[in-house]
């Protein structure tokens, strides 16, 4: 069996699995942002009277954080006197941001884990060796009226990334090439694990950017295999015991592929498909009205460190913006300790409080009509940002911060 | 739950995401009838004008890519979009949609096959998939445990009944 099988099974009780059984599995942490209100009402409309266990559910006021309209306060307000009623004492208020940082800065992402959240880039917690999935707002209720939820074992895909990046091309630029190879539905209802010797060079940032990315190919969990990076970050921060599931020598996965990264350059996702992927020389000297540099892909502190890095002692393009916003409070406070905040607001940055802001197009950097912005998020949709007439164009750190810089898109290996 | 459904088709093409199907600044409404204003807004912003319940939208593949928001869901069925066909669907909005009970049908090519304003009809457990009544495609046939939460009329009244009998499995 799978590593993942091995998991799903333990949570299902049973000693096996085989792909597309359906199993009813305990959950082990279940998170609701405060875009669902839904969950609430479903949880009421199935009957639900108290929680089953309020230990196991945590609130995140990481989408609208703060409020930027009535409506979204009176939201906020309804899941803030949920939690209260209710006794779920993790309740991340305004200030702490985006969910899947805050359980990684919080040592709540570990090894063996089932983790669900009503976010579709719940899979970035397979860089912990967990489970993680997104649901809509019944699933996540019906977790919180029996602490279970079935699912359908996956075919297991393996993506391979082999060699050593080049300085300025990064996690990110390999899994926009593999998206762009694959396609956007390559992964649809599958389970993706990442190997290669890349990942020997990636920290566990970069590792949540690869497995948070696997959701724009349709996966429904992507899993990297705990090691010596993984335990290093987890010592710090995990208080509780797991267990890290092996996969057996003999396993036969649905699906194998390689990628070489050695020669890789710097990669676009275009307007407006995340599968629309080039190579950054096919855009360069496009004009850039807005670069942003945040999200649960590409908002942590070493991605600011990056910008930083780039910015430092010099300004944003005059006809530019540049808009960041940290992932959450703890990144907030790193790229403060380490003076990146102080270097780029010089430059001429504006950091939003941290959350998810503009990146699921309501508020706090939206963007208009003609405009183009270039982002280190994750997705490139139509009108994701702001006006469907924008265009979108998805990117690395170093690819946003190089083209803050320069006002246009620019190959940011040459800003390094 | 009906088995034969027939209605006109609407047609959109591969890769409609959640974010077409319901834009994101719309996403903090909550009630009902205010989400269903907004079906398929950014992909066709006429959408709810012209859309008659038991019509059907048809898709090419990976339909409701992108965001877990439950309203994508909702507003479809809002506005009584009897099923949806498509060549493939996202996994969140599979859920989503099945556990508010919308039949969706996952069928090869049909996107080639059918046109906006085709009229349809399908049989939810045949799969058999008729133009003007003749026979074009047939889907692939739904799980039973996908069956049983729509003859159910969506997942709530499972789990209510579930969770009034004090089991958990």
């Amino acid at each position: 069996m799978h590593a993942i099988e091995k998991l799903l099974a333990k949570k299902a009780g049973k000693t096996s699995v085989k792909t597309g059984e359906i199993i009813n599995c305990e959950i082990d942490m279940a998170g609701i942002n405060d875009l669902y209100l839904q969950t609430i009402r479903s949880f009421f409309e199935m009957g639900g009277t108290k929680v089953y266990d309020p230990s196991k559910v945590i609130m995140f006021l990481d989408h609208y954080a703060p409020a930027s309209t009535i409506t979204q306060a009176t939201n906020q307000k309804q899941f803030r006197e949920f939690c209260w009623d209710q006794g779920i004492d993790l309740l991340m208020d305004i200030d702490q941001g985006v969910c899947h940082q805050v359980l990684a800065d919080k040592g709540l992402a570990y090894p063996g884990e089932i983790v669900v959240i009503t976010d579709s880039h719940t899979t970035t917690h397979g860089a912990f060796g967990a489970f993680g999935t997104g649901v809509g707002a019944t699933d996540l209720a019906i977790i919180l009226a029996t602490g279970k939820l079935w699912f359908r074992v996956p075919e297991i895909i393996k993506i391979n990334f082999e060699g050593k990046l080049h300085k300025g091309v990064y996690a990110k630029d390999a899994i926009l090439h593999a998206i762009g190879t694959l396609g956007a539905d390559y992964a649809v209802y599958k389970a993706v694990e990442f190997g290669g010797s890349m990942l020997e060079q990636l920290s566990i940032s970069e590792r949540m950017a690869l497995c948070n990315m696997s959701t724009e190919m349709g996966a429904k969990a992507s899993y990297i295999q705990p090691d010596a990076i993984t335990m290093a970050f987890l010592e710090e921060r995990v208080t509780r015991a797991y267990e890290i599931y092996h996969t057996d020598a003999d396993f036969h996965y649905a699906d194998e592929v390689s990628f070489d990264v050695s020669a890789l350059k710097p990669q676009l996702a275009a307007p407006s498909s995340v599968d629309n992927v080039y190579d950054v020389s096919q855009f360069i000297g496009r004009h850039i009205d807005q670069a942003y540099l945040g999200s649960c892909t590409g908002g942590r502190a070493e991605d600011i460190g990056i910008a930083a890095h780039i910015l430092h002692g010099k300004k944003v393009a005059s006809r530019t913006r540049f808009v960041i916003v940290p992932a959450s409070k703890g990144v907030l406070l790193e790229a403060m300790e380490k003076g990146y905040v102080k270097t780029l607001i010089e430059a001429g940055a504006t950091f939003v409080t941290p959350g998810c802001a503009a990146c699921l197009g309501t508020h706090e950097g939206m963007i208009a009509s003609g405009e183009t912005c270039i982002t280190t998020t994750n997705r490139n949709f139509p009108g994701r940002m702001g006006d469907t007439k924008a265009e979108i164009f998805l990117g690395s750190p170093a690819a946003v911060a190089a083209a803050a810089l320069m006002g246009e898109i620019v190959d940011p290996t040459l800003y390094m | 739950m009906q088995k034969l459904l027939s209605g006109n088709a609407f047609v959109f093409g591969k890769n409609v995401d959640t974010d077409q199907i319901y834009p994101g600044r719309f996403v903090e409404f909550t009630d009902v009838e205010d989400v269903a204003k907004y079906a398929m807004f950014g992909a066709d912003p006429a959408f709810t004008c012209k859309v008659k319940k038991g019509d059907f939208i048809v898709a090419g593949t990976n339909f409701g890519c992108g965001s877990s928001r439950e309203h994508a869901a909702i507003t479809i069925k809002a506005v009584g979009v009897g099923a949806i066909i498509a060549e493939s669907f996202a996994r969140i909005f599979y859920r989503n949609a099945i556990n508010l009970g919308i039949p969706l049908i996952v069928c090869p090519n049909i996107s080639q096959l059918i046109q906006t304003g085709d009229s349809l009809s399908l049989d939810l457990h045949s799969g058999e998939i008729r133009l003007e009544k003749s026979l074009i495609a047939t889907a692939e046939p739904m799980s039973e445990y996908v069956l049983n939460i729509l003859e159910s009329g969506g997942i709530k009244p499972l789990i209510k009944q579930q969770l009034a009998t004090g089991n958990r499995a």
